[in-house]
């Protein structure tokens, strides 16, 4: 029953799906707004279907209806509601689901938008969403198809991966991460309604703004969120191991990233309009590329969930979307010209270019790490894997370069600039950035790569807190507000601008972070009996007992390790092992006490089966680990104050050109003339 | 300002493509050279032993089974050693550090690590190959029976007294 309704689903938001690319295409080529609302209905109704699609399987998980197939592969009686709620997206077929239903609420909303804007324009952005979604309710139709109906059906199914049924974050994480990579769909249709359309001005590029900023907002946290949940379950005390999930992940966030940066130069200079195209329609094959990368099966990990049709169809897709774009580019190269030009050697769009030669940089050598070992085994049978080690050598230092360029660029004005007047920017934070790189080496801080970081780190901060000083002193002007009230109106009135800085503190505290984490990590691994201690830094390590505790899935063997400082107790830590019933491996669980300066980090190894009375414990400090999370958040919160304001200037392209020799605070005029 | 930009424009086209050649440059052969000393190869104990002294030193997997009756493990110490075997060739490899929980004889085993000169492999890194599919647990083999003696009230000294 519940199976038929499903399936019956997805064949109507195929059908809608079609019908909306043939009437948005047809609306836009012969602007016809008949089509075009046509197509705008077609929206409304697959979303409608996508809904009930989801509605049904949701309702078939949580009463445990086997005979509907995906439930019978992660279902289980004994799973908590929460995990089996959110095993919707535990395995391919559901994350297909979850995949198509994000689309249509994405193509809903930015229909819904733009019902009455850019006529020319929009019929194409449904056209081209639904594209996409065509090939992904196909695939839910056919070879992923989650609604296949079990007769008999079994009286219980094995539940989920239990990697997956283990930490909350399993309910945030992938929706983030999925918000983000399906969201990129939306910049991806808009560029090519800028070429189908042959109205490749500006308008395009400022419509996308919004619509980048928000799923690239979702990828941050989808990313940050992500090692949350490896620091936090696999129980290795660290947080990215460059494992190819992962970069897959990283990568299209690089390329919005670049995008986001460059689409800048754009509007103010008229520079870089086919590299704006390419950037985003990068960003969009790169999404599915990830997807295919981690629901593909072939790579051997907790994301690839099983192989099948599913890969080769996504390469396929890849493919075909990569090649249909090269060929509109080509067919449209005449409109593409672009009138700016390079002024002067130091300036913001010269700052702007060098990040964007950065990023495209870090891609690519991420994106070689990663498909490396595909290769060799494809074509010499070899198998290989590139250590992590390549990638931070490659990363590390274009990431201190970014970091250079995160303080000096938006200090730097649009059009040429003097020399002498780059020098009177910067050589106050620059004095900052040197004094606290000096302050870390006499402080014992040895190791090249954190001083460096920190430095630049104070430089860019530096550069930052200046423009917040500057920003609210104009709002103390304007307004008479002071103080948080400043910072608020300015966050608000500004948050382009002001948003972006907050990213950028994120972004530098997050570099920091990682920076001290990976080169004063120390740990070690020791086999405590009851009343024995163990030393590492400051904390002195004891153990009482090791116990199990039954619950329904799984049986849990937790432990108490009390923790001193000197002689007095400050927590006690319990890391615990899980055993799942269906499955051999059991999961762990690290128990993890934060302070400011960083984490104690204890996972549980080994412990005496008979009778609990010793257990071996690997014991971890991981300085600087909470920044990452606390940078991470800043990310998101400041990329909601940049979604928040709109532009307030009617501008033109020309004006950058025209005010050439604007000093950074042009944009307090902009907030002066709103 | 415009005065001088078409003058100055050719020069800086030329600092910009150099700056440009440059870069490129160095980012080919950071990349070409971290990525051949990073490749680490997979095989089998017959390919390891065959490539014999060219890998002594190279980070390597080696993936194959534990063999029956080659476990010793001295807990005190942390210190792992066991014979990881293809059925043709067996490789005598040692570790420190806890082995993980599932680690057992006969059971498949991928080490990273690097063969010494005496002919051991030394591993960093030990991990379990398991399957991930579902199979109902055998008597005995329940988490439930396993850990009966750790659960407060059934066992002997599990709670804290």
């Amino acid at each position: 029953m519940l199976s038929l309704l499903g399936s019956a689903a997805i064949i109507a938001a195929l059908l809608g799906a079609l019908m909306s690319v043939v009437t948005g295409y047809w609306g836009g080529f012969k602007q016809r707004p008949a089509a075009t609302e046509a197509s705008r209905y077609g929206i409304y109704f697959v979303f409608f279907c996508m809904s009930a699609a989801v509605a049904v399987m949701e309702i078939a998980l949580l009463t445990h209806d086997f005979s509907v197939s995906y439930v019978a592969e992660v279902g289980s009686r004994s799973t908590p509601t929460y995990f089996t709620a959110i095993s919707l997206w535990s395995s391919l077929n559901g994350s297909i689901l979850f995949w198509g239903w994000i689309l249509a609420a994405y193509a809903l909303l930015v229909t819904w938008v733009t019902r009455d804007r850019h006529p020319r324009f929009t019929p194409f952005v449904n056209g081209t969403l639904m594209v996409v979604g065509l090939f992904f309710f196909g695939l839910l139709a056919g070879p992923a198809n989650p609604f296949g109906h079990l007769s008999p059906a079994p009286a219980d199914g094995p539940g989920p991966n239990p990697l997956l049924q283990n930490h909350p974050l399993m309910g945030l994480h992938p929706p983030l991460l999925y918000l983000g990579y399906v969201g990129m769909a939306v910049p991806f249709s808009f560029g090519i309604a800028a070429l189908l359309s042959g109205n490749i001005t500006e308008r395009w590029l400022q419509a996308t703004r919004r619509w980048t900023l928000a799923p690239w907002a979702f990828l941050s946290l989808g990313i940050v969120a992500g090692a949350w949940w490896s620091y936090d379950v696999l129980g290795w005390g660290g947080y990215w191991a460059w494992d190819p999930v992962e970069n897959a992940s990283f990568l299209p966030w690089l390329v919005a990233t670049a995008f986001l940066h460059s689409s800048m130069v754009q509007e103010r200079r008229g520079m870089l309009k086919t590299w704006n195209l390419s950037l985003i329609v990068g960003t969009f094959m790169l999404t599915l590329f990830g997807t295919f990368l981690t629901r593909s099966g072939v790579l051997d990990s907790v994301h690839a969930f099983t192989e099948g049709s599913v890969g080769p169809l996504l390469l396929g897709f890849v493919a075909l979307i990569t090649l249909a774009t090269l060929a509109l580019i080509a067919w449209r190269s005449d409109r593409l010209h672009a009138p700016g030009t390079l002024e002067g050697t130091a300036s913001r769009e010269t700052a702007f270019i060098l990040n964007n030669l950065l990023f495209v940089a870090l891609t690519f050598t991420i994106l070689l790490g990663t498909i490396f070992p595909l290769l060799m085994e494809a074509t010499k049978g070899q198998r290989i894997s590139v250590g992590p080690p390549y990638f931070d050598m490659v990363v590390a230092p274009i990431g201190l370069l970014l970091l250079f360029l995160m303080g000096v660029g938006p200090q730097l004005p649009w059009g040429a600039v003097t020399w002498e007047r780059v020098v009177k920017l910067l050589w106050k934070p620059a004095t900052v950035g040197v004094v606290a790189a000096g302050l870390m080496v006499a402080l014992g801080m040895r190791a090249i790569y954190p001083v460096i970081t920190g430095g630049l780190g104070a430089f860019t901060l530096t550069t930052i807190v200046d423009e917040f000083r500057r920003g609210m002193a104009a709002r103390r002007h304007i307004s008479g507000a002071r103080g948080p009230v400043a910072l608020w109106e300015l966050l608000s009135k500004n948050g382009r601008r002001y948003g972006g800085y907050v990213v950028h503190t994120g972004v530098v505290i997050v570099i920091v972070a990682l920076s001290v984490s990976q080169h004063y990590r120390t740990e070690r691994e020791v086999t405590l009996h009851r009343g024995e201690r163990a030393n590492l830094g400051k904390y002195s390590i004891g153990f009482d007992r090791v116990f199990a505790r039954e619950e329904p899935q799984r049986v849990v063997v937790s432990s108490e390790f009390p923790i001193y400082v000197g002689d007095k107790q400050v927590a006690i830590m319990s890391p615990a092992l899980k055993f799942y019933n269906s499955s051999q491996q059991p999961v762990t669980t690290p128990a993890v006490r934060s302070t400011p300066a960083g984490d104690l980090y204890l996972t549980l190894m080994a412990f005496d089966r008979q009778n609990g009375e010793s257990a071996t414990v690997r014991a971890i400090l991981n300085p600087g680990v909470p920044w990452l999370w606390v940078g991470g958040l800043l990310v998101g919160i400041g990329a909601i104050f940049s979604i928040r304001s709109r532009r307030k200037r009617g501008l033109g392209v020309r004006r950058g050109a025209v005010g050439a020799a604007g000093s950074p605070s042009d944009d307090e005029q902009e907030v002066v003339g709103a | 300002m415009s005065e001088h930009k078409g003058r100055r424009s050719g020069k800086k086209k030329l600092w910009a493509g150099l700056g440009l050649v440059a870069v490129v440059a160095a980012l080919a052969m950071l990349i070409g050279g971290g990525l051949k000393d990073n490749l680490v190869y997979f095989l089998t104990p017959t390919e390891l032993e065959a490539r014999g002294a060219s890998v002594q030193g190279e980070a390597v997997r080696l993936g194959g089974q534990v063999k029956p009756g080659s476990v010793h493990w001295n807990a005190d110490h942390h210190d792992l050693r066991f014979v990881v075997t293809d059925g043709k060739t067996q490789i005598p490899v040692h570790s420190t550090g806890s082995p993980p929980s599932m680690f057992q004889e006969g059971i498949g085993v991928v080490v990273e690590g690097k063969f010494d000169s005496n002919g051991t492999f030394q591993s960093d890194n030990l991990m379990v190959k398991h399957s991930n599919e579902y199979h109902p647990p055998t008597k005995g083999e329940s988490p439930r029976e396993t850990f009966k003696t750790l659960m407060p009230g059934n066992g002997t000294s599990g709670s804290k007294d």
